[in-house]
């Protein structure tokens, strides 16, 4: 490891111009003549529309336009569409409902889009889009899952007959069924995994603009996949031919999952540019972001697991109920589906599972990936079994896990996943010793004498990245495929840009890739430069999210970097009149190993691109580029362990410590690393703690629509954390990277209830654990 | 944001003739106001803003007597240095509000006129039996607070100041929403040559109040003990999402509990 | 409509706008200074703290005419040229900052509590005084970190310059 290579706490290359107010933002873009956007937005959860009259709202100061779904349709846009097919247990596919980017004739949930409103400024835009008259009837409507599937509820769209999305199962029932009748022990449980609300804090904004003279296109947008967002808007959406339209996602500020999606307002701008005839940007509002960005979580599980009589595992059953809204978002049927009830295998070896979910249509917000995505539903549901089941068979939740820990790898799950390397044993070993698990109990009675109740709960996750390789994942239905691409481009001078389809929002790209290539290249960190975020300037890309752009991303980078070094190392051996397979790149240099001889890496490019003086057939330049399919998903995994103290008198639970120690495979910047287990970990007790969306379950209203009700995770609510790694390489990329992305948000809930259930002696308790909660959840315990 | 016009007042009277106009409303720091303007739920036609009229700023202490100008600002009385020798009960209660750039701009005068049911000063107010100085008259605390965001002023009435007598003994406790930080209940307790008064805001269905439970409680012995077993009624408590009335009701009885505690620890 | 009249990163500044121009729309659009953001519209966030007349105040809470006659730094103009301000160097030193949304309300606000607290600052207080700002992606962790390293940087330099100034006296 050199001091800028792989392995080095590199402080990032990109920090500087965020600290000193310099980042780009889409809401930081002028165009001239740009203009601004409002959206004329459905008050009521679920109505009829009879009639928009934009006459009034026309007539208002600096008003250009205002343009509805009639319009839109008659232009030819396309609805909106769901990227991963799922089929029911039937057989039959999925029963999507139609998506108009503006609707037309139907609203489905509170914030639905009907109309948008472009004029001089935001403030006149939002003024004439209260002027525009909705004549709505209203209709029943329902927020609730178990609500919406039962006889009578709101049909919400004509295709789901009962609200009823698919109908889908994994594993085998019968086997499943076996393993329960030969039980010593059969332990149940019902679980909801609570609603979220991703709040990137930099809200969702688009800026189309339509250029007249060239015919062409290009949105502004803040996106984790710009090209996936133009191949959609392009296929799909009908807005243009993808050579006629540049997406660009500069500095996105978080994404969390929130920004993979292509929203009505980005394709509405672009449509309504070429319509109003001058650039339009919108840029939400925060209470904007809470109605109408995509959803997280919103599960209800029954789950039962059975045991022999020595508490080994012989069966997992679980029911599960997904939310997916008003609308199916791109990937949302994939998140209840491949990316939950595939990990619902946990650490354990378990030989028989079953599982079935129905996805369901509410009259609510979109619900698809939020940091996690599936996984944080299946490990908190695994992990909250676990620690029941030790808790019911008087055992400790440690020796329950390790006895049903799998050691041995490469591990087939009965639901689907082949486990190719870990060491859980190791993780929660090092969790334990960490946290002083032993000395637990002392501490314990220190906290009865103040009063207090203590607690002390673990998790230990699994989780599955990098989802690949794609023809794995079109089998089952994904309308894409999971690779990725990369370009490095060694200027004449020996200078270099790596072209990357990965998109940076937050992790730091700009400076781990440019370590890997640090290290491979043997050049000095400042003389790379990371381009992502622009369909013009890079090659078709699937951009981040499922923390990927480690294990899929960077190894795409590494591929390309092989055709470059051996091109390089081509040039050295010719200049220096040596053999190729003697040729090393040390310090800056091409070199003839155990000799002297060597030439400059600056003097190889210069040489690649003068062309004078090249191998014979050679092309000149020094250019590569390579699309990287993994053979397998990357298992990253760890142990969580959570320590509580709970003030009995109020509910409010103190997190008096928190220990993480995860193996993520091999890592680039540890430092970034942290970082990114940090944030995840703090989005885990957000949801174990304090967050919670809450529609009104007759009207339909979001009544967690700012962060006066939707608490927000703050400095104060969190203690520090305790981090480590350890490491077994993945086997499947060619780094041996894993991902972290998600890890946090994804091993911490259950750690987290687990903890306070532990200090209250009751497992009656549902996310966020507030302090109402938790004091009603005392007072339950000790009236029984 | 609705469109709306602004005015500066350079002094009280300025500002009394300024009001006067359309649906005019005062601002002073403005950290309730702006937010309900900037998301459409007040639509005030004229602005008058209070921050620039000299004679409302400041405090002053003279022995027990406190005067604090209804244009000063939370933070200032956080951290007057006078005002936390002789009642620190509402220095502290001040840095509970908001965060510090709210305290940086938020104002006493601002905070009461508009009586937030959760607001903290009101439940001081009420139990320090505080004086509300206006341009037209005196009104004591308990008759200026009239239920839910409503007060005893006048629609051209300014607040100037508020002032009471510091007693002997008095201390605040909050239990702060966990997202808006508002209060979900406030308790305000004092010890005074009159009695003991306690004060509950956040908690109530109809704004601040006192606690007669409480107060039978504490005037046979002012400790936390002599709470022991008392019954605060939850009938009139307020329930939200947050927290029901049952569990409000708790907390007024444990917030009074630890309130009690700080103020005999503070004298 | 309403003439302002500021003093912005050390310039003086005017502008003719709506009276329902907020500081923060006047320092993005009619300045330019698109490094304070905007989150929230509950005043919760912080993205757009910024310093009036040396405190640090929510500029989406504020309106332009209401700031008129003030002085106000905006992240653009907290380095010193090319040095950045400590709390500058320490946010990028800790990794106190991922997606960088935040980051600007985040030092302007971090360096009013450091000013705030001469004799320094712990773990708790920090976190604490940080109630005004939210952060998702970093967990805190290292804005944790960052503030403090910068309050003791802050704080050595003073007593160097005091130090220094008491040699200057007795010399």
């Amino acid at each position: 490891m050199g001091i800028e290579g792989i392995g080095a706490r590199v402080a990032r290359k990109e920090d500087k111009r965020f600290i000193t107010g310099a980042g780009r933002y889409v809401d930081d873009m002028v165009v001239p003549g740009m203009k601004h956007a409002a959206f004329v937005r459905s008050p009521y959860a679920h109505a009829q529309i009879r009639k928009i009259d934009v006459k009034a709202a026309q007539a208002m100061p600096g008003v250009i336009a205002v343009l509805t779904g009639k319009e839109l349709k008659a232009d030819g846009i396309g609805n909106l569409i769901c990227g991963w097919m799922i089929h029911s247990k039937d057989g039959s596919p999925m029963k999507m409902g139609a998506w108009s980017p503006l609707a037309v004739d139907k609203v489905r949930y509170v914030g639905d889009a009907v109309a948008i409103v472009v004029a001089d400024t935001k403030g006149q835009a939002r003024d004439a889009a209260e002027a525009v008259e909705v004549t709505y009837k209203e209709l029943k409507a329902v927020a609730d899952v178990t609500e919406a599937v039962r006889k009578g509820a709101p049909q919400i769209h004509p295709e789901a007959e009962g609200n009823l999305i698919f109908d889908w199962e994994i594993g085998n029932a019968k086997e499943t069924e076996a393993a329960f009748k030969k039980a010593a022990h059969v332990v149940k449980m019902d679980v909801i995994n609570n609603r979220l609300v991703p709040n990137a804090m930099e809200p969702r904004a688009a800026l189309g603009h339509y250029d007249k003279a060239e015919d062409h296109y290009t949105c502004w947008t803040t996106s984790q996949n710009p090209h996936v967002a133009r191949l959609v808007m392009s296929a799909f959406y009908n807005v243009a031919p993808e050579n006629k339209l540049r997406v660009i996602a500069p500095d996105v500020g978080g994404g969390f999952g929130s920004k993979i999606y292509i929203y009505p307002e980005e394709l509405v701008c672009l449509w309504a540019s070429k319509k109003s005839g001058v650039p339009v940007k919108w840029v939400a509002d925060r209470s904007e972001s809470f109605l109408c960005d995509a959803h997280g979580r919103d599960h209800v599980t029954h789950a039962e697991m059975a045991f022999d009589e020595n508490h080994k595992i012989l069966g997992f059953k679980v029911e599960t109920m997904a939310n997916l809204g008003a609308y199916m978002s791109l990937f949302s049927s994939a998140t209840p589906t491949y990316l939950y009830a595939t990990l619902l295998s946990g650490q354990y070896d378990i030989p028989a599972i079953h599982g079935n979910v129905k996805a369901i249509y509410t009259n609510t917000a979109p619900v698809d990936a939020y940091r996690g995505a599936g996984r944080p539903e299946a490990a908190f549901l695994v992990e909250r079994m676990m620690e029941v089941s030790a808790r019911q068979f008087g055992i400790s939740p440690a020796e329950l896990r390790r006895k049903n820990f799998i050691t041995s790898f490469p591990h087939q799950t009965p639901v689907i996943m082949n486990y190719d390397a870990g060491d859980f044993a190791a993780s929660l070993d090092a969790a334990m010793k960490e946290a002083d698990y032993a000395g637990f109990a002392k501490r314990k009675a220190e906290a009865a004498k103040r009063g207090k109740l203590r607690g002390i709960g673990m998790s230990c996750y699994i989780e599955a990245c990098g989802i690949a390789p794609s023809a794995a994942v079109g089998s089952l239905g994904a309308g894409v495929g999971l690779w990725e691409s990369a370009e490095v481009r060694v200027n004449a001078v020996g200078t270099i840009e790596v072209l990357t389809g990965s998109h940076s929002h937050g992790q730091g790209h700009e400076t781990t890739f440019a370590q890997l290539v640090a290290e491979r290249l043997s050049v000095p960190l400042d003389s790379i430069s990371i381009v992502h975020g622009d369909t013009d300037k890079v090659q078709m890309g699937m951009g981040t999210y499922g923390s990927r752009s480690g294990a899929v991303g960077m190894s795409a980078i590494s591929k390309a970097l092989d055709k470059v070094e051996a091109k390089a190392k081509k040039i050295a051996a010719h200049l220096m009149e040596a053999d190729e397979g003697d040729i090393v790149i040390e310090n800056g240099a091409l070199k003839v190993a155990g000799t002297d001889k060597s030439v400059p890496w600056f003097q190889v490019a210069l040489a690649a691109y003068t062309a004078h003086n090249l191998p014979g057939g050679m092309e000149p330049g020094l250019k590569e580029t390579a699309f990287y399919d993994p053979s397998n998903f990357t298992f990253p995994a760890g142990c969580y362990i959570c320590e509580v103290e709970i003030d009995p008198d109020t509910g409010v639970t103190e997190i008096v410590q928190f220990v993480a120690a995860d193996d993520f495979g091999n890592i680039i910047n540890p430092m970034i690393v942290e970082g990114q287990v940090h944030g995840g970990i703090a989005q885990g007790i957000g949801q174990a703690l304090l967050e919670g969306a809450h529609y009104d379950p007759d009207s339909g209203q979001l009544l967690t629509a700012s962060y006066m009700d939707y608490t927000m995770p703050r400095a104060a609510d969190l203690p520090s954390f305790k981090v480590s790694t350890s490491n077994t390489p993945s086997p499947s990329n060619p780094l041996g990277m894993k991902g972290c992305g998600e890890a946090g948000a994804i091993g911490s809930p259950p750690a987290v209830i687990n903890a306070i259930t532990d200090a209250i002696g009751t497992e009656d308790l549902t996310m966020p654990a507030t302090p109402q909660k938790v004091w009603a959840a005392i007072r339950s315990a000790t009236k029984h | 944001m609705y469109s709306v016009n602004y005015h500066r007042a350079s002094s009280v009277a300025d500002a009394a003739k300024l009001i006067k106009k359309g649906d005019a409303k005062f601002l002073s720091g403005g950290m309730t106001l702006i937010p309900a303007m900037k998301t459409r739920l007040a639509a005030p036609s004229d602005l008058v803003d209070l921050n620039h009229i000299a004679e409302l700023k400041g405090i002053k202490v003279s022995g027990k007597t406190v005067t604090i100008g209804a244009a000063t600002t939370h933070y200032e009385v956080a951290t007057d240095e006078k005002l936390k020798k002789v009642c620190p009960a509402i220095a502290e209660l001040a840095g509970l509000i908001g965060d510090v750039a709210v305290r940086y701009r938020g104002t006493i005068g601002g905070s009461i006129a508009n009586n937030d049911p959760a607001a903290d000063y009101p439940a001081a107010l009420m139990a320090l039996d505080a004086t509300v100085v206006t341009n037209k008259r005196q009104i004591p605390a308990e008759k200026f607070f009239k239920g839910l965001f409503e007060t005893a002023l006048k629609d051209d009435e300014i607040v100037t100041a508020v002032t009471f007598t510091a007693p002997p003994k008095a201390a605040y406790q909050k239990f702060p929403n966990p997202a808006s930080r508002y209060a979900i209940t406030g308790v305000f307790v004092t010890k005074g040559k009159d009695g003991v008064r306690v004060a509950v805001t956040g908690a109530g269905d109809n704004g601040v109040f006192r606690s007669k439970e409480i107060e039978a409680a504490l005037a046979k012995k002012f400790d936390a003990a002599a709470l022991d077993g008392v019954k605060v009624p939850s009938a009139n408590m307020m329930t939200d999402m947050h927290a029901s009335a049952d569990y409000r009701a708790n907390l007024v009885l444990v917030m009074a509990k630890r309130a009690v505690t700080a103020a005999n620890a503070g004298a | 409509m309403s003439e302002v009249s500021l003093v912005v990163n050390g310039r003086r500044v005017s502008g003719v706008v709506e009276d329902r121009t907020l500081l923060v729309h006047f320092l993005r659009e009619h300045l330019g200074l698109t490094g304070t953001h905007v989150g929230c519209d509950t005043s919760q966030c912080g993205a757009c703290v910024v310093h009036v007349d040396g405190k640090a105040v929510k500029s989406c809470t504020m309106l332009a005419a209401q700031a008129s006659g003030s002085t106000v730094v905006t992240i653009e103009g907290l380095a010193d040229g090319a040095d950045l301000h400590p709390v500058q160097a320490a946010f990028r030193e800790n990794h106190a900052l991922q997606c960088g949304f935040c980051t600007p309300g985040m030092i302007m606000a971090s360096v009013d509590i450091i000013n705030r607290h001469p004799d320094g600052l712990d773990e708790a207080t920090v976190r604490e005084e940080l109630e005004g700002n939210i952060c998702r992606c970093t967990g805190y962790h290292n804005i944790v970190k960052a503030v403090l390293a910068a309050s003791k940087a802050m704080n050595k330099s003073k007593a160097k310059g005091k130090s220094a100034s008491r040699a200057k006296q007795a010399a």
